[in-house]
């Protein structure tokens, strides 16, 4: 049920946004929760974006993984 | 590093999230840290947790004294009967009753919603909310309640919904439990014994991490927030392991490309100006204090509870010989109960565990890789 898929913004009207979940999945979907732009990344719930991609951190995160990969084993 | 991970957040991002290579890394790191006799448990409260738990066969990779275990983290399977016969009992009112796919088999005290739609009642499976207030819009002449259930994740959207006003033909069953709350109850179960949480994901991301403080400062109990790719869990038990490992409890966040410290401020906002916390029933747990979403007072008129006058005080939530209730609190795994796959299958569920497709009984039986 909490089940929430990342999507890229491809455009906004309103409080709507067209979205694009990959492999030619285009949906629309509320953005009123988030504060977004064309081409970020939303994440999506029940037909709303519950939150912004933080393209910051997701990059941090696999730095954390890749540094794991890199030294191997403790 | 011919296999360093990249980013580009679309499909092939998720797909990253998968790397096997990876995956097999951070085990042998699990395996590197984790106690040699001393059995660990792990407690996680988010059906989709178990879904790639399960689905992924992450178990199979922990040594056999490190335990993780499904908690109360199944928004459908939680809502009890009384909900159920209420949703029911409007229906028969000639309501047309919307709601999540997941929610029509639950079954209540006499029937599910699937059965009283095939006894005539107009029952109408949406994607979300939305879609249940355009349904109203295009048939002006019939009532049209929306049954909300879901935790903190789906909340927000119904209450963006109320507060903008829907038509005079809409109402909302609201069946909203909050996580926080069934979290503190598992550390009351005596011999349940969790060794730390691996918090929900998409929880924190409206909630954030503060509601989860109190775990490691009152409780001492390791918390990580993860997501739900393969290596976000794996990530999550080798911090929880590593806090277990230097004995200092504390509050991490694994899933920091979603899941922001204060959460989602806007959708907090929204959720407290639409809802007041009250305590209620949760199938197979009982009454937990501060658990549960009401519409406040002053949206009454959108409170379907009120406006047909339908409240029911109890119901039948677990039949004679279903032990959904100690599968939702991880007492016991699906296949310990006597009627797992036996009486009780994805065709013809008997208890709410094997209805959603995120109740634990429900993962377990479709998937062929749960066992170690």
């Amino acid at each position: 049920m909490c089940l929430a898929i990342p999507a890229r913004v491809i455009s906004i009207e309103g409080d709507k946004a067209q979205v694009d979940f990959g492999q030619g999945v285009l949906k629309g979907v509320n953005i009123t929760l988030v504060e977004t732009k064309v081409g970020g990344y939303v994440l999506v719930h029940a037909g709303y974006a519950i939150q912004t991609v933080d393209e910051k951190e997701a990059l941090e995160t696999i730095d954390l993984w890749n540094e794991i990969l890199s030294t191997g084993i403790e | 590093m011919n296999n360093e991970v990249k980013v580009d957040f679309g499909m092939t991002e998720r797909l990253r999230f998968r790397e096997p290579e990876l995956a097999k890394k951070i085990a042998k790191k699990i395996i590197k840290i984790a106690p040699k006799d001393e059995l660990i448990k792990f407690c996680h409260v988010c059906g989709t947790h178990e879904w790639t738990i399960t689905h992924y066969g992450l178990r199979s990779l922990l040594p056999s004294n490190i335990e993780v275990i499904a908690g109360p983290g199944c928004p459908v399977c939680i809502v009890p009967a009384a909900e159920i016969d209420e949703a029911v009992q409007i229906a028969k009112k000639g309501v047309v009753i919307t709601c999540f796919g997941d929610v029509l088999r639950v079954p209540g005290s006499q029937k599910s919603l699937l059965e009283a739609k095939a006894e005539g009642a107009d029952v109408r499976i949406v994607y979300g909310v939305s879609d249940a207030v355009r349904l109203a819009l295009a048939e002006p002449k019939k009532e049209f309640v929306f049954f909300a259930v879901g935790f903190e994740t789906t909340a927000p959207t119904t209450a963006v919904e109320v507060l903008k006003k829907p038509p005079q033909n809409f109402s909302f069953l609201s069946s909203h439990r909050l996580i926080p709350p069934a979290m503190e109850l598992l550390l009351g179960v005596g011999d349940l014994q969790i060794d730390g949480f691996l918090a929900p994901g998409h929880v924190s991301v409206i909630i954030g991490m503060k509601p989860y403080e109190l775990f490691p400062r009152v409780y001492r109990m390791p918390t990580v927030v993860a997501g739900f790719e393969p290596i976000d869990v794996l990530m999550g038990i080798y911090m929880l392991l590593k806090q277990n490992k230097e004995k200092k409890p504390r509050l991490e966040n694994e899933y920091s490309r979603m899941v922001k410290w204060e959460g989602n401020t806007k959708a907090l906002k929204v959720m407290d100006k639409a809802f007041k916390v009250i305590g209620s029933n949760w199938r197979g747990i009982g009454r937990l204090p501060d658990s549960a979403l009401k519409l406040r007072e002053e949206l009454k008129a959108f409170d379907a509870n009120e406006k047909f006058g339908i409240h029911v005080k109890q119901g039948k939530d677990i039949l004679l010989g279903c032990e959904c209730h100690l599968v939702i609190i991880g007492k016991i795994k699906p296949d310990e109960c006597p009627m797992f796959m036996k009486a009780c299958t994805p065709q013809k569920p008997v208890g709410a565990c094997m209805v959603s497709s995120e109740g634990t009984c429900r993962v377990w039986a479709t998937t062929s890789t749960r066992s170690k």
